[in-house]
């Protein structure tokens, strides 16, 4: 995926939060992420993916 | 604005002349009527003072200052200026003094996410960006104005009216010794954001107002750390904000930060809180030596143009036109820009070289480059402020995830500069298919080695150029009158690579350095007939 690709998943991503308020964000983006990680090829990739991002937890 | 105790013009660094009105026998000639007047001595408007004089215009230059502008405001000064700024022969001060640089680092939360490298390399004459203080440019410029008698400058002479007439528009102004009104056939506006011309005439920018608003101070200090620029987002002297930190001449940095939303403006411009503000900053950067508070301003991140940047004979250029957000670096660049478009187009339409119509390019042009900031703008704004929830949490998760994943640190890429294309322009020709690299017409004209020079140390300044590689097709060019100047460069050579030519091929580049069209296979006439059409002549 190109660098501009990825900001427009990241644009859209961002607006889809806003559109789904008053419904929580963290709703929306569950939904996301079910629906992406059913279009990967295998649950290992949507394993590794979830960990990553556990693993840059940015709260103090 | 100062420390206390200090006037508005006392800098650490910088000695501010001290101009008059005019006096004496300069007074006779006041009200007499004048082929273009400038309303606004700032950079841009000496810009196309000295775009024109290079056409052989003269022009009336009208500020209502007594000196240059007060503190450093726009300090970078990105390649294309520099490239316009060689073209009207007064690079060399600039090059003296600037500080050219082409990395920029983000961190978040004291961590660096990205390094990006602006496009660089022997081939290129000027480096992406040069970080210069406002009261230098406009000095420097200066110097090349009070060297050129087509360009009378009258200073502390404020605009009181503008009215538009049949064939150009009567202009009042005032000076310490009296008011007077003179005709002017065409009216350039560089008075800036808070344009006298453009309230006179009714006209209102359009767009919108973000939310963010933004301190910069100047310090001067001894500060180890090379002309990168440095961005900060959630530092902790400032958790909800984003920092920005350049070096300019003379020991100056500028800090530039957010401020929150539950800060009040005017508090924080309050010589202590601006005081503490910059000492957080300084500490999280690991200086602990000591500094002098210089000048600081605040400013908002607002996106406002002019629909249309002509009414008449009065044509909008710089801030008086467009007012776009600081970071983006657009501001100045983009003035500079307008000014250098404009003059050449009104020099050569004033001169005969060109039709009337030519003038019409200028909004399409010029304010397809403002748009083009406002898209780039809004998305760093939306990165640096990010203006709802959604926004908010897509951008904390971007920066958590680009402390171990880069690809998530290129969405804090500010995407600085490239010269906008005018691609859409009526002063563009359709591209020649057989093109497979180079600059399509629209495009600022690419540099290249040539011989122990730059490609663009060839092209005529002020006036069109034909750069082609075929001898025969640049004698046959040479013969013709009315064509433009010549430069036959080698090929094969790195340049014809580079812009993707045949031995045949050649382009026609305007004398604002864009290209106006190009063929893989030209011929004189096809020359001439791109000529006569870019420069809108009745043949």
């Amino acid at each position: 995926m190109t660098p501009h690709e990825i900001e427009q998943v990241y644009e859209a991503l961002a607006e889809g939060i806003d559109r789904a308020a008053p419904e929580a964000p963290e709703l929306y983006l569950a939904r996301a992420c079910l629906l992406l990680a059913r279009a990967l090829p295998s649950a290992e990739a949507a394993l590794a993916a979830i960990a990553a991002a556990g693993m840059t937890s940015t709260a103090d | 604005m100062r420390p206390a105790g200090r006037a508005d013009t006392a800098s650490l660094y910088f000695t501010y002349p001290q101009f008059e009105a005019p006096k004496g026998a300069a007074r006779a000639g006041l009200a007499r009527d004048v082929a273009v007047a400038i309303v606004g001595a700032g950079p841009v408007g000496m810009v196309a003072a000295l775009t024109l004089a290079q056409q052989g215009i003269a022009s009336v230059l009208i500020e209502a200052k007594d000196s240059f502008n007060d503190g450093s405001r726009a300090i970078c000064i990105a390649r294309q200026s520099y490239a316009i700024l060689d073209c009207l022969g007064v690079v060399a001060p600039f090059l003296e003094k600037s500080l050219g640089w082409t990395t920029g680092r983000s961190f978040y939360r004291g961590q660096q996410i990205l390094e990006f490298h602006m496009p660089d390399g022997p081939e290129e004459k000027f480096r992406p960006m040069y970080n210069l203080e406002q009261q230098f440019i406009e000095a420097y410029l200066w110097q090349a104005i009070e060297a050129t008698p087509l360009i009378e400058t009258r200073w502390r002479s404020r605009l009181e009216g503008i009215e538009i007439g049949d064939s150009g528009a009567r202009l009042t102004v005032a000076d310490p010794e009296g008011s007077y009104s003179f005709h002017a056939d065409w009216v350039l506006a560089a008075d800036g954001a808070r344009s006298a011309v453009r309230s006179q005439l009714g006209l209102r920018l359009q767009g919108r107002n973000f939310e963010g608003r933004y301190v910069i101070a100047d310090v001067q200090m001894d500060h180890d750390y090379p002309t990168i620029r440095r961005a900060l987002f959630a530092p902790a002297c400032r958790p909800g904000a984003t920092v920005l930190i350049h070096r300019q001449p003379d020991n100056i940095w500028r800090i530039d930060y957010q401020l929150g939303d539950d800060e009040d403006p005017a508090e924080a411009v309050r010589e202590e809180v601006v005081r503490d503000s910059v000492a957080a900053v300084l500490a999280e950067i690991g200086h602990t030596g000591p500094w002098e508070l210089e000048w600081w301003s605040i400013y908002s991140a607002n996106t406002l143009a002019l629909d249309d940047y002509r009414k008449g004979p009065v044509i909008f250029i710089g801030d008086s036109a467009h007012i776009v957000p600081i970071f983006g670096v657009r501001g100045l660049n983009n003035g500079i820009a307008d000014a250098h478009n404009i003059g050449w187009k009104l020099g050569h339409v004033l001169t005969g070289k060109a039709g009337a119509a030519l003038i019409d390019s200028y909004t399409p042009e010029r304010r397809g480059a403002t748009l083009d900031v406002f898209a780039n703008a809004s998305k760093s704004a939306r990165f640096m402020t990010p203006p709802t929830r959604g926004w908010q949490i897509l951008r904390d998760a971007a920066l958590g995830l680009a402390l171990t994943h880069p690809f998530a640190g290129e969405l804090a890429n500010p995407r600085q500069m490239t010269p906008f294309t005018y691609a859409e322009s009526p002063a563009v020709l359709p591209d020649d298919a057989g093109f497979a690299a180079g600059p399509a017409p629209g495009a600022a004209m690419i540099e290249a080695r040539v011989g122990a020079g730059f490609l663009s140390d060839r092209l005529a300044r002020g006036g069109f150029t034909l750069v082609c590689f075929d001898p025969t097709l640049a004698r046959a060019v040479e013969a013709l009158p009315g064509t433009p100047a010549v430069a036959c460069l080698p090929w094969p050579s790195a340049a014809a690579d580079r812009l993707g030519a045949g031995h045949g091929a050649a382009y026609l580049v305007r004398p604002d350095l864009h290209v106006g069209a190009r063929w893989q296979a030209a011929t004189a006439e096809a020359v001439r007939t791109a000529l006569d059409n870019l420069c809108f002549r009745e043949v």
